[in-house]
């Protein structure tokens, strides 16, 4: 019989790292820590001496791992991203899923690959949610914007609030900009001159 | 000319200036290309994103190239370093309880004197010396590792651990590390956080460090000549505008804006202006060449260089690759050739002696006006890379 595989997921967020735990652990056979600490990031691998890390792709933390890697490191066993031969693909697919996983030297792929690709699977799933929030504040910000640069404009000129936005959108058109734009634009002057 | 947007990953960092620069104040415009700017978590996501084809070039520690084309760490891409970006720009800093302890003897903290401040660390820490810097091969490295070797403090006396530099102020605090040897703006936000001291500049370990390069795959290099060659022009005619003495106020603006570091300009323009503050203490001092991005042929590709930083890394890691392999890397020869219709200087040799030069020193160069600064090792050492091979 084949040994447990032991995976350590570095995850801050404990709703993040619970849903990306539950997941691996229907893969199979394996026990899955979550580090949620960065602080002494290395001892607290080298305790679990795990199979596999996982770690998200836009972690700063990532390069704590890659010290890791190197055969000087604290772990016994030096952990390698695979790069080569067949897994050179899944390790693409995981980074453009914002995956980087660091496997253990030797370790056979069909061990590897169910792990990844439901890790791949749980990140895909993270990244849309976090585009999707990112998006949003990003349309509420310039909501706020406007709002203010046609509180200025209708302050300026006399005009109503509709009229406002027709003259915000009629420049942008004019200008071949985002009215978010424009508005900031008049915002950060008011704010000058002001 | 088809205006072609080329992807570049960057990281947050004051020696980013010349890519940002380039596209804010249309410098790669005027070679017609765009750049989509692409700001990286780590050092480790930016060399993935160059070398699974992410992005085209990146902003990239010199020594990771080198690394890579050693086997050292990660994938095995093969990078080539087109242009140096930055010379020098590094800060050494200490904890607040060693710098309680440095003051105590009455250390005058003069951020210069690189022996001085080792054997002065030496004096009030027993125990080993706990260093935190942002990548296991990078300059902040083997700067530490020389510095150690050729001083009181001992390279035995030093451990060096891998610290994202936004998490450096926390590491200090929480007793993690004892003192770090990081990137601008990062030394001074210890200082302001007041968590840390600043104690010695990059430069006082060696004057003529080659901090960041551009680095791109060698096969995009090889196939996208055109591009690469306005990548590179546009990336030195924003370090030119850097370099003029007017310009670091607006630099440290546009540096400072959300989409970039954002962080006060006073914060950035410290490391621009060379005028830095090293503790809550406010001490200030000035220095010269701080960070340097443009003349006396800083963004030249010196073959030499490379060989130091593949000796050094070879010393560290106990591999043995030859030298002129590693040193390759570093392509002086692509940088002849697109720099060819600019009014750029070349220096006549691809190679030097690193740290010979004292004095400004005039060099064979291809419009005869080429002065070298001097880069030489706090030790007075010559690295004659003819004689280690």
């Amino acid at each position: 019989m084949q040994a447990r595989l032991t995976i350590a997921v570095v995850e801050e967020d404990r709703d993040r790292a619970t849903g990306i735990v539950d997941a691996l652990e229907q893969t199979g056979d394996c026990d899955v820590h979550v580090i949620g600490n960065y602080t002494s990031l290395a001892r607290k691998i080298a305790e679990h001496s795990p199979d596999i890390v996982l770690i998200d792709i836009d972690n700063p933390t990532r390069d704590m791992m890659e010290e890791l890697t190197l055969a000087s490191g604290p772990l016994d066993r030096p952990v390698a991203m695979f790069v080569s031969g067949a897994a050179g693909g899944l390790a693409r697919e995981a980074i453009e899923a914002g995956v980087s996983a660091y496997v253990v030297d030797g370790l056979a792929p069909e061990r590897i690959k169910p792990v990844i690709d439901t890790a791949i699977a749980r990140f895909s799933i993270v990244r849309q949610m976090r585009n999707e929030l990112a998006e949003t504040r990003r349309a509420l910000e310039e909501r706020k914007v406007i709002d203010r640069a046609k509180g200025l404009l209708m302050k300026a000129k006399g005009i109503d609030e509709d009229a406002a936005y027709a003259l915000l959108r009629k420049t942008a058109m004019d200008q071949g900009r985002k009215v978010a734009d424009v508005a900031e634009a008049l915002v950060t002057a008011a704010g000058l001159l002001g | 000319m088809r205006r072609v947007t080329i992807p570049v990953a960057y990281m947050p960092l004051v020696d980013a200036a010349p890519l940002i620069v380039a596209h804010e104040l249309g410098f790669a415009e005027d070679e017609a290309i765009g750049l989509d700017l692409v700001p990286a978590p780590s050092w480790s996501s930016l060399r993935d994103m160059l070398g699974f084809g992410r992005v085209d070039a990146a902003h990239m520690l010199s020594a990771v190239p080198v690394a890579m084309s050693m086997g050292l760490g990660g994938m095995g891409a093969a990078l080539s370093a087109v242009c140096v970006l930055s010379v020098n720009g590094n800060v050494i800093g200490v904890g607040r309880p060693l710098e309680a302890r440095l003051r105590a003897t009455g250390f005058a903290f003069d951020f210069t004197d690189a022996r001085a401040a080792a054997s002065a660390m030496k004096a009030v820490h027993a125990d080993k010396l706990v260093f935190g810097v942002p990548f296991p091969f990078s300059m902040h490295v083997e700067l530490l590792r020389y510095w150690a070797e050729r001083t009181e403090l001992g390279l035995d006396s030093i451990e060096i651990r891998t610290v994202p530099p936004p998490l450096m102020a926390e590491a200090l605090e929480a007793g993690d590390i004892d003192a770090f040897c990081v990137g601008e703006p990062w030394g001074s936000v210890a200082v302001d956080r007041g968590v840390g001291a600043l104690l010695l500049p990059g430069q006082a370990i060696w004057q003529g460090a080659p901090e960041k390069v551009l680095a791109t795959r060698t096969d995009w290099a090889e196939t996208e000549p055109d591009l690469l060659g306005r990548l590179i022009r546009a990336v030195w005619q924003a370090s030119r505008w850097l370099s003029k003495p007017g310009s670091h106020i607006t630099a440290a603006q546009i540096l400072s804006r959300e989409t970039y570091l954002d962080l006060p300009p006073e914060l950035i323009d410290r490391a621009l202006s060379g005028r830095m503050i090293l503790s809550g203490h406010g001490e200030q001092r000035h220095c010269d060449g701080f960070l340097r991005f443009h003349g006396a042929a800083a963004s030249f590709p010196w073959r030499s260089q490379a060989k130091w930083i593949a000796h050094r890394l070879g010393l560290t890691h106990e591999t043995r690759t030859g030298l002129a392999a590693a040193a390759s890397v570093f392509r002086s020869d692509l940088y002849r050739r697109h720099m060819t219709q600019t009014d750029a200087d070349m220096p006549g040799a691809s190679e030097k002696v690193e740290g010979a030069i004292l004095h400004p020193t005039a060099v064979g160069s291809s419009r005869g006006r080429l002065n070298l600064l001097p880069d030489r090792f706090f030790d007075g050492a010559i690295f004659d890379p003819d004689a280690i091979e």
